[in-house]
């Protein structure tokens, strides 16, 4: 608990901080715009009046604070849950094709990690495409995967989800394959005396060795899968989901709506990494970690 | 140690080249060397002289490059295959997510021993090292001198007959190295064991060993073997005594001969 307390005055610092620079930035952003409706109404507002209205525009360039916390509050609270409107609704679309992407990215990033590993062939072979699949611009590839996958008849949550696992095995194969060639010579040396089998040097030494490596890839790529679900979300015409929510408020120019769909997605992410942050930690101590 | 039984180790004109970047380094020339059943043979030379080498082509985790060695009349594979022997290595090398004792159980459950003799053969070694009441903990709960106590114990659950030591107390304190030393001898008398054991202290070759083999580096070869005239039975304070002494000028006598840090 004395780590939260060291972490929340740095930490409410920078976000007072960044409150006061969105501030500045909407009136400066919600200027002309306010300006150019003055003048047509030929209005002469004081300046504290023409700073208040440039922070209470129905669709601002930039919206203030306050009215993403409100839209937020009132989307995420007021709402029926099953609402096409709430954000929790939106939020668990866009969460269950994440934790769907998530496990297939991680279950793949593994046995490609053991592969590599333990085939020579598929370590020279392999990891050069690995690395370049991930240069591949996502928003180019999302929507061919779609369309490719409704053609034979694939749709709902799976298209989006195997965006979410292309862009989450990567870290997980990086890390594992660090993770299992872990353990130190000297171990291997004593597996060797003991005579021990592949099999019972990859399951007693370089899994155990590997999970702390999982746990620091489980991160990145959880947070990876909710990039990938959210832009599946954009090309498909999706109805629901974070993704979706973006999407109409740029057709609308709704831009509280976005800003609070940003606000929901964030919020999603920095539970899902605590998540796996703690499931770490759980395992570590568990394996006998020393307490930090 | 010669005539019917037959040697626990046996090596003969035994060398090994590594092939490295900077040309071939000969790190073991011209070895000949018998190790009888029973013996704590000590390894005792300066760094490059290729005692750990030796241990390790003996444990087969190098393979010499000529000249012939046989473990327990076969080849180190062989002997390794059969589990002929425990190796304690220079740090305790314990697995950090095992508990003491699930880390003795390691070979245990390589070797496919049912849960209840692992039970109770990690119950006798532990005892054996002194370590009952520690089962539960992780090696960092540990001191030094306990952890490699622990990895002792590892190499000693099984029946292998021979103990391959690398410089198992070189990291620990004099205090602590003294009071394992002891145990060690004792844990020998008890278990019949063959040791051998590579070391760069003098007082510890002497008072530990039966016999101890004086190596002097490049190329890495055997410049004198020493019998031990101490009697079994070691108190500490043996290290006194002037036939103690006399053995250790003779070891140092040896390390000197061979000695090429004067250039």
């Amino acid at each position: 608990m004395d780590s939260f307390r060291d972490k929340l005055i740095p930490v409410t610092t920078i976000l007072a901080g960044v409150v006061v620079l969105w501030y500045v930035f909407a009136v400066i952003l919600n200027a002309p715009f306010q300006r150019d409706m003055d003048s047509r109404a030929n209005a002469t507002p004081g300046t504290m009046e023409f700073v208040g209205k440039t922070l209470s525009q129905p669709k601002p360039t930039m919206p203030a604070p306050h009215q993403v916390a409100v839209n937020f509050f009132e989307n995420t609270f007021l709402r029926p849950i099953n609402s096409n409107r709430s954000l929790v609704y939106n939020a668990w679309v866009t969460l269950s094709s994440t934790l769907l992407g998530f496990a297939f990215g991680t279950a793949l990033g593994i046995v490609i990690a053991v592969g590599i590993v333990h085939v020579a062939t598929l370590d020279r072979s392999l990891m050069p495409w690995i690395i370049a699949s991930q240069t591949i611009p996502i928003l180019a590839v999302a929507p061919m995967i779609i369309v490719v996958l409704a053609a034979v008849g694939i749709t709902g949550l799976v298209p989006k989800a195997m965006i979410s696992t292309y862009l989450s095995f990567f870290p997980v194969t990086v890390g594992m394959v660090k993770g299992l060639r872990s353990p130190e010579i000297m171990h291997l040396d004593l597996m060797h005396t003991y005579n021990a089998s592949r099999a019972q040097t990859f399951w007693k030494l370089r899994v155990p060795a590997s999970v702390p490596f999982l746990f620091t890839s489980m991160k990145v790529a959880v947070a990876a899968s909710l990039v990938g679900a959210i832009v599946g979300e954009l090309p498909t015409g999706a109805v629901a989901g974070i993704g979706a929510k973006l999407l109409a408020g740029a057709y609308y120019s709704q831009s509280i709506d976005i800003w609070s769909a940003l606000v929901a997605g964030s919020i999603v992410a920095a539970l899902l990494v605590m998540v796996v942050g703690v499931a770490g930690r759980l395992v570590d101590r568990a394996m006998g970690g020393r307490p930090a | 140690m010669t005539g019917t039984s037959p040697a626990v180790v046996a090596a003969s004109k035994l060398g090994l080249t590594f092939q490295t970047n900077d040309g071939p380094v000969q790190a073991l020339s011209n070895v000949d060397l018998t190790i009888g059943k029973g013996e704590f043979v000590s390894f005792i030379g300066p760094s490059g002289c290729g005692k750990t080498t030796l241990l390790r082509v003996i444990a087969d985790l190098e393979k010499p490059t000529s000249g012939t060695i046989s473990v327990n009349g076969m080849t180190p594979e062989q002997a390794r295959e059969k589990r002929a022997y425990g190796y304690v290595f220079q740090a305790a090398a314990l697995f950090p997510w095992r508990t003491i004792e699930r880390n003795v159980a390691l070979p245990l459950e390589i070797m496919g021993l049912s849960r209840a003799e692992q039970a109770e053969r990690i119950k006798r070694t532990m005892d054996l090292v002194n370590l009952s009441g520690f089962e539960k903990k992780y090696p960092w709960q540990l001191s030094g001198g306990m952890q490699q106590r622990a990895s002792i114990a590892r190499a000693l659950a099984f029946d292998a007959d021979l103990l391959l030591m690398d410089e198992p107390f070189g990291a620990l304190d004099e205090i602590v190295r003294d009071h394992l030393n002891e145990q060690l001898l004792q844990l020998w008398a008890r278990t019949n064991r063959t040791i051998c054991f590579v070391t760069h202290s003098i007082p510890e070759a002497v008072y530990l060993s039966t016999r101890i083999v004086v190596m002097s580096p490049r190329p890495g070869r055997v410049s004198d073997i020493i019998e031990s005239t101490l009697p079994k039975e070691r108190p500490l304070d043996i290290r006194e005594t002037p036939e103690f002494l006399a053995i250790a000028a003779r070891v140092r006598d040896g390390l000197r001969a061979g000695h090429s840090y004067d250039d």
